[in-house]
């Protein structure tokens, strides 16, 4: 027997933190650029931890790590090959790191926000000054002014606001312009026609010495409404960048033995039949064969569960999942692209496109809105100019007016605002809101599919037999070496001292050996402990066998979440239906179904029956909530109506899921849930709102009593009363 | 009236001033890490001058 090494048996090194030179950019001037993707800081200590420990290092230039997107970047001189030692130094410190290969897909998101930013800076200066310009002309009346002064000030408004409609008004027109080339309307096009006519009067008037300039209004509309698009694009950046996150976890390097030697491939370039070593901690990059080594791996990332099965030669290992106790050789099956793992990525990215052919309520608010205004202002425009017998320029004025007035503001307003309160309040709760329409969409469901482990459980087993407090020190000792999910779980139910054990040793699948006092003990299954044929129960057990003594039975555990029970019953008193759906066993999948009072219950499901049950519900009409943690979840998350994964989720089935709850409690379920009700009753009030304020205005710019200064006011009022109602969100409890 | 030739432009200069300084935060990326910086702001910077 070999001499123990508990350092070696304990430790589990990261993945490989090779090869990061080929990620450099190297520049002109000699220097060297990376840009990686650090994941768990969580503070300033981190932030500080991190950069100084970089930046301390020779010739760095400038290490900076961006906080909100987990970007790291660092800029140095000298050899290229040095991007390795900085990334060892980040991982020593206990943060986990990626290749950030996704760089492209990101910077055209942040081009786009700076540009909105950009257009609403601008929209907000000319706001400001023409409002001040405006004021004079609104309160005092042409024969005070004389109009020489009404003419310079309404040529200053035409300085300011004619460059501002052409620049910031291009999200509108860009947005109106597809989707006329498109075929179809929206919401855009009323405003980039209401725009561009009230500019091109409002400069005839101007030019023709006139009194009707409409400037004020035409900047205002375009802020206003540019600060809806903002809160918005901000709500949706998050759920756009999941795809690209994605892509993250399909890169990195892989060990590739060839004649005898050890080379570093990225992770896509891999073929089939190569011989790809994994040490202990790395994931598997590919699926492959095992042609060397015996060991235990995760399979949480592919089936959810979350003990560890034990490999040996010829058997298959699936891209993905984790090598925990051995160093394994397997030789390359399928090509990364074609992995399980790359399989259910594209599940989810198909079913991502599915769900994005969901019609927010606000588009179908616009929908009905575009041909009633454009009817209205056109039937205003040719009955003055018929039946009401005035000159073109007026009629046409009038319709302006309409098309102004009919106050797409507060369109534009009420479900922004609500969301970005909505979304504020649920952070507080240690619930994040990923994707923009996602609590329009969980106020709609009716229907709940819950996964057991993970969700409706903790997902670390427990336990729950008794034992004397002799027998638990002993195998606590053992059990101290190993990263075994119920050696850990043993560790957690034990605070004692832990005895000197010598030989120790753990063999993959089987379980641990080691010298106590002279006599061999042993911790593990039970064909480990000599008992091959005990009697089988559902429960995951352990057992420890001490020389001369009868083996010892240790019964484990998932427990439910404290309240998972509790949040069923507030659910289903709602009116939904939950239904739960597992990979795991038939006996056990009840066992929990009976705790939470569910009556639907389906076991045994691969993630693709997972994803056609929810297919099948969502064609006979269900609106689907999942809530699930595992990979194999991800694609029935993806393609649920609306989902939800607890925070100890992997990071893919994150990226799935469009809402995230913290802590191991069920209860932001049902929180979410009332949070979205609640925010949707606010967004309808608001489009009641708009709606009311229309049918008091429109009539009277139909008719043609409305003054800039009534227009710009009844606008920005409108706006007011939504916004007022939207904070309405803020005093609930 | 006159008095409106020095203070409109006086005021358009003020505002345009403001718009400049907008467009140099945006320039400098001064959006990108709204989070990261309200976090830096408990950094006890030991290198500073602080301590000189």
């Amino acid at each position: 027997m070999e001499q123990p090494n508990l350092s070696k048996i304990v430790r589990i090194p990261g993945p490989v933190s090779e090869g990061y030179e080929l990620l450099t950019k190297s520049h002109a001037d000699g220097s060297h650029s990376l840009s990686v993707l650090v994941r768990g800081a969580y503070c300033a200590a981190c932030i500080q931890k991190i950069e100084s420990c970089i930046a301390q290092q020779d010739n760095v230039i400038n290490a900076r790590l961006n906080f909100s997107t987990g970007k790291f970047s660092v800029d140095w001189n000298g050899s290229a090959s040095r991007a390795n030692n900085f990334i060892r130094s980040i991982e020593d410190l206990g943060y986990s790191v990626r290749p950030y290969d996704a760089v492209v897909e990101k910077q055209n998101l942040e081009e786009e926000e700076r540009f909105l930013l950009m257009c609403l800076g601008v929209a907000g200066f000319a706001m400001g000054n023409i409002m001040l310009v405006s004021v004079g002309l609104w309160t005092t009346t042409t024969e005070t002014m004389g109009i020489v002064t009404r003419d310079f000030l309404h040529w200053i408004s035409a300085c300011i606001a004619l460059p501002t409609i052409l620049f910031s008004g291009r999200p509108f027109f860009r947005s109106a312009f597809s989707a006329l080339k498109a075929g179809h309307t929206n919401m855009d096009v009323p405003i980039s026609i209401g725009i561009t006519l009230a500019g091109c009067m409002s400069l005839f008037e101007t030019i023709h010495h006139g009194e009707n300039a409409y400037f004020d209004s035409a900047v205002m509309l375009i802020f206003f409404l540019l600060i809806g698009r903002y809160f918005d694009f901000r709500a949706r950046k998050n759920a756009r960048s999941a795809a690209t996150d994605l892509l993250s976890n399909m890169s990195g390097f892989a060990t590739v033995i060839e004649d005898g030697k050890l080379s570093h491939v990225p992770i896509l370039q891999l073929q089939q039949g190569q011989t790809v070593r994994i040490s202990v901690g790395e994931q598997f990059p590919v699926d492959g064969n095992v042609v060397e080594g015996i060991s235990d791996i995760d399979v949480s990332l592919v089936t959810g569960e979350t003990i560890p099965i034990s490999v040996s030669q010829g058997m298959p290992v699936y891209a993905g999942t984790l090598n925990l106790s051995a160093p394994l050789v397997i030789k390359v099956e399928k090509a990364a692209e074609n992995s399980l793992l790359a399989d259910i990525v594209r599940l989810m990215e198909k079913a991502a496109q599915g769900q994005a052919r969901y019609v927010r309520l606000a588009e179908r608010v616009a929908r009905l809105y575009t041909p009633v205004v454009h009817t209205l202002a056109a039937c205003a425009f040719l009955g003055w100019l018929l039946v009401g017998h005035i000159v073109w320029q007026k009629a046409l004025m009038i319709a302006v007016t309409v098309l102004i007035i009919t106050c797409p503001c507060a369109l534009g307003l009420a479900v922004p605002i609500v969301q970005v309160l909505a979304t504020g309040r649920l952070m507080k709760k240690g619930i994040l809101v990923k994707a923009g329409d996602a609590l329009e969409r969980l106020a709609a469901i009716d229907t709940i599919m819950i996964d057991k482990t993970g969700t409706l459980t903790i997902g670390k087993p427990v336990l729950i037999s008794t034992c004397t407090s002799d027998h638990l020190q002993i195998a606590a000792s053992l059990a101290a070496c190993s990263q075994h999910p119920l050696s850990q779980a043993i560790m957690r139910s034990y605070s004692g001292v832990l005895l000197p054990i010598t030989h120790m040793q753990e063999y993959p699948g089987q379980g641990l050996e080691g010298l106590l006092h002279g006599k061999t003990i042993r911790l593990g299954s039970r064909a480990w402990c000599g008992l091959p044929d005990a009697e089988h129960s559902d429960q995951l057990e352990l057992w420890l066998y001490v020389e001369e003594e009868e083996p010892v039975l240790f019964y484990f555990s998932d427990q439910l979440r404290a309240d998972s029970a509790e949040t069923i019953l507030q659910l289903q008193k709602e009116g939904l239906s939950p239904i739960l759906i597992s990979g795991d066993r038939r006996s056990v999948v009840e066992r929990i179904a009976a705790m939470c009072s569910i009556d639907h219950l389906y076991f045994e499901k691969s993630p693709a029956e997972k994803f056609a049950m929810m297919q099948h519900l969502r064609n006979n009409g269900s609106k689907v909530l999942m809530v699930g943690d595992g990979l194999n979840d991800a694609p029935t998350l993806a393609g649920a109506d609306v989902s939800m994964a607890p925070g100890t989720a992997i990071g893919m089935t994150q990226n799935a899921a469009d809402i995230i709850f913290m802590g191991d409690r069920l209860q932001p379920v049902y929180e979410a849930y009332m949070t979205a009700r609640l925010t949707q009753k606010l967004v309808k009030q608001n489009f009641v709102l708009a709606v009311l304020y229309n049918l008091i205005a429109i009539p009277m710019a139909v008719c043609g009593i409305v003054t800039p200064f009534v227009a710009a006011l009844a606008m920005s009022g409108s706006s007011l009363v939504v916004i007022a109602n939207c904070f309405r969100l803020r005093l609930r409890k | 009236m006159s008095i409106l030739l020095y203070l409109v432009p006086v005021a358009l200069f003020l505002g345009f001033l403001g718009l400049v300084i907008f467009i140099w935060t945006l320039r400098t990326n001064q959006y990108e890490d709204l989070e990261g910086t309200a976090q830096r702001i408990l950094i006890d910077d030991d290198s500073s001058k602080r301590n000189d």
